[in-house]
């Protein structure tokens, strides 16, 4: 088990690095520049901006340049369009506030999707499993850039309950509409892949055996199905927890609450080549890492899997 | 020696001056309780440095932080800022400054001469890389080309302390709007003490060093500015807003809701929506004109499409586009149909009679139609051709209107939506052929439009180079009255239509009703909360 997690992490950084190379190649292709604007700048004033930022040199030495700096320095860089501001203070700044909203909507999605599914599951053909089915697939339907205007609509402009948008440290009427935004259609889908994988599960042979020596069925579900019916939740779970730190850039926009997603679109256009490299590496670096912790969380549900 | 004599405009300043030291509300007014004004930002700020930044929002953020020599009134003339008046050479390239001295940075140190040769010096120096260092040419102050080229050290700039509190500027031809020029926020006095014990980080909250009527408090990035009063400023006994709030919100439609919601005092009015809230809203909804200009560039140089090389053609789509449709019926906020380039409510500009200005649209599709046949096109031959524009709803219906309005002329227009980035980057490379392209004033004179069709002007991206506009826009740096060869230029621009001019922006607001004091008759919208304040209900 130690030497699997050591292995995977130790490809992990050629993996970083392939994404940093790819990804510094592609960007610096895209059309235009970071100070392509309206107003063309005139040779000497474009010259002086290119020194500054290095992007006078062949892009293989800034390449090279780039991760000697984050590999001695952990230095990602300033900003190319937010000039007062080095990329290392945009992600301190921004990842904490989606690491918050991110990490709530992850546990609003997996308990209300996860209760949805099992109910439904066990209720199956009820009242209770058709009501649970019609609001996964409602929420599921309902993309998160039409339900935050509808939030703020509802929430701030009629009843006056909550401010529109901000961030205010996180207290906690700035969070619950991001959250609801961000987590409604993970909720769906994890509804639906519970409900799913559980009617499985309940008709397996352990299952059975638990019932026939009349085990209560709340010890049933709970002691013998659950646990195996998460397997593909699990799988699930993995990079729905990367999409939903790193932020969502409808969030961001609707709900204006300086998160990352909002910085990392907005790099894209800018062509803030640091801005855009440090959060790739970020969403990256954990994206690697969670598709990890997927696996180790697999060996410990199923014993039958060996590293 | 410089044998000085005192300008008109010192006059003008001296008219002005006793008001603005005044209390900026009138006698019998009742202010509020609440003296907190929250306004909207659609972005982010990129930078808190005025010598870095670029951008219209940060620019409003930096008036509330930084004082320049000049300010602006509601009606766009220039008051004093940190000069008080100032004289000019016989030769009009001598300026000198007299500032006040009771001007203090919030650190309690004075504002110095010095302190603007730093921060000009700065703008202009390689090693700041700023992207507004061409405004130091744009004011033609002297070496600036040489020094943001590097072959000058900045410290040979046109520019020097006399003594504390008078500053000398050279420049290298006469400029009759230099003045109004020095409102511009890249001008701003910086602290050099701060910036070079901070570096970057200098306009960070808990260092940052002003000289503006307001301190910041807080900025977080994408989120909010807020800032409080500053004690040291000069005329802080005269400013009554207590607390200003600047949030960040990315979608116009959602500012609008929030407004709605209480939660801000100024929002811009989504396009097509003014009718609406003026009707409802009458004391809120305000459309005031805005500097900028619409127009779709026609690539008229060698890259660009045979067609338009014939005046004929450009002439008959310009003919063709209905205008009135665009702004009744597409932006509806009061923006103004538009025949020339200069936004019609530039200081001291008077449009020009343009013949097709004057014609009802059948009598302009009558002349489109007859000048495409002459050209030898028509709906039978004609002319395809790639319009260019960047995201927005209202570029793409405003394209999609104009496709629609020329096609019985004989044009096949084909859309073509592109990221911004892209779409610049193919204008400045005169890669396409026609494309939207918009300019919003620097300063509130004609040329600020009017120099970018000059073949130096470096911003000319279809290529239109006439001499007799290189002359008269040349001629109008020193003449006596610029305004008539101004009107000439635009004469020449509609004759050969090197560009289709759309519309002139509005300014479309939603503004609770209690706030005072936002300009109502400056076209540039630059505004200064010290000047605001809250009545009340």
């Amino acid at each position: 088990m130690l030497s699997y997690t050591l292995k995977r992490l130790a490809i992990a950084i050629p993996t970083l690095l392939i994404l940093i190379v790819v990804s510094f190649v592609l960007m610096h292709a895209a059309p235009g520049g970071p100070f392509t604007s309206e107003r063309e700048l005139p040779p000497e004033v474009l010259a002086n901006l290119n020194a500054k930022y290095g992007l006078d040199q062949p892009l293989w030495r800034q390449i090279v340049t780039y991760v000697w700096g984050i590999v001695t320095q952990f230095d990602f860089g300033p900003s190319f369009v937010y000039k007062d501001r080095t990329v290392n203070e945009i992600i301190a700044q921004g990842f904490p506030v989606t690491l918050t909203y991110g990490i709530l909507s992850f546990v609003v999605a997996v308990v209300v999707g996860v209760t949805l599914g099992v109910v439904a599951a066990i209720r199956q053909n009820t009242v209770a499993d058709y009501f649970a089915v019609g609001v996964s697939i409602g929420a599921q339907v309902l993309p998160n850039f039409v339900m935050a205007p509808i939030l703020v609509l509802v929430f701030t402009l009629w009843l006056g309950w909550l401010p529109g948008g901000g961030w205010q440290g996180g207290q906690w009427q700035y969070v619950i509409m991001p959250v609801i935004a961000l987590s409604t259609s993970f909720m769906a889908s994890i509804a639906r892949i519970t409900r799913s994988s559980m009617l499985e599960t309940l008709t397996m042979n352990h299952i059975r055996t638990a019932r026939a020596k009349g085990l209560p069925e709340r010890r049933v579900i709970l002691r013998h199905a659950l646990k195996p019916a998460m397997l593909p939740v699990i799988s699930y779970l993995g990079p729905a927890f990367v999409g939903m730190i790193t932020g969502s850039v409808v969030v961001d926009v609707y709900f204006s609450t300086g998160g990352i997603g909002k910085a990392f679109v907005d790099s894209a256009l800018n062509r803030d080549y640091a801005v855009m490299m440090g959060v790739t590496i970020l969403m990256g670096a954990l994206t690697i890492l969670f598709n990890l912790v997927v696996d180790i969380l697999y060996g410990w549900i199923d014993p039958k899997i060996r590293y | 020696m410089l044998n000085r004599r005192i300008a008109a405009s010192v006059l003008a300043l001296a008219v002005a001056a006793p008001a603005l030291a005044d209390n900026p509300v009138p006698e019998g007014v009742t202010l509020s309780e609440d003296q907190h004004y929250t306004f909207w930002l659609l972005d982010a700020i990129k930078s808190m440095d005025p010598q870095v930044n670029t951008d219209v929002e940060g620019s409003d953020i930096l008036r509330q932080l930084f004082e320049g020599l000049y300010n602006e009134d509601g009606e766009g003339n220039i008051v004093p800022g940190v000069a008080l008046e100032h004289a000019v050479s016989e030769d009009q390239k001598t300026y000198t400054f007299t500032l006040r001295d009771d001007a203090r940075w919030s650190n309690g140190d004075p504002v110095t001469a010095d302190d603007f040769v730093y921060a000009w010096r700065r703008l202009a120096d390689p090693a700041t890389a700023s992207e507004y260092a061409w405004y130091m040419e744009l004011m033609q102050v002297e070496n600036a080309p040489e020094v943001i080229a590097g072959d000058m050290p900045p410290e040979e700039l046109g520019v020097r302390a006399v003594d504390d509190h008078t500053l000398e500027v050279t420049i290298g031809t006469p400029l009759p709007y230099f003045p109004q020029m020095l409102v511009h926020a890249s001008t701003f006095p910086v602290h050099a003490a701060t910036i070079e014990e901070h570096g970057d980080a200098w306009t960070r909250p808990e260092n940052m060093v002003g000289n503006g009527a307001y301190k910041l408090d807080e900025h977080i990035l994408g989120e909010r500015v807020e800032m409080s009063p500053s004690e040291t400023y000069w005329d802080a006994e005269n400013v009554v807003l207590d607390r200003l709030t600047a949030l960040t919100i990315n979608d116009v439609n959602l500012g609008l809701t929030r407004y709605l919601a209480g939660e801000l005092d100024r929002v811009d009015v989504p396009a097509g929506q003014y009718p609406r809230l003026a009707e409802e809203y009458p004391d809120q909804a305000t459309s005031t004109p805005y500097s900028c200009s619409y127009i779709y560039m026609l690539n008229v140089g060698d890259q660009g499409p045979e067609a338009l090389d014939d005046v004929r053609v450009r002439k008959a789509m310009s003919y063709g586009i209905d205008r009135d449709i665009i702004v009744e019926r597409i932006l509806q906020g009061g923006q103004r149909p538009s025949y020339n380039w200069t936004h019609w409510a530039t200081a001291g500009f008077e449009v020009p009679e343009i013949d097709y200005a004057g014609w009802d649209q059948s009598r302009r599709m009558e002349e489109a139609r007859t000048l495409m046949e002459e050209a030898g096109y028509g709906p039978d031959n004609p002319v395809a051709l790639t319009l260019n524009y960047n995201t927005s709803e209202d570029h793409k219906k405003i394209a999609i209107a104009v496709s629609q309005m020329l096609k019985p002329l004989g044009f096949d227009i084909t859309l073509n939506n592109m990221e911004w980035k892209v779409h610049t980057d193919r204008m400045q490379a005169q890669d396409f052929e026609m494309a939207r392209y918009a300019w919003c004033g620097d300063y509130n004179e004609a040329s600020t439009y009017l120099d970018l069709f000059t073949s130096y002007s470096g911003h000319n991206n279809g290529e239109f180079f006439n001499e007799d506009y290189d002359r008269i826009m040349k001629e109008s740096k020193t003449a006596e009255d610029p305004q008539p060869l101004y009107q000439e230029a635009e004469e020449i621009l509609a004759a050969e239509m090197p560009v289709i001019p759309i519309y002139h922006y509005a300014q479309v607001d939603m503004v609770a009703e209690d706030i005072r004091g936002l300009p109502t008759q400056n076209v540039m919208q630059t505004w200064y909360a010290k000047d605001m304040y809250r009545v009340a209900e």
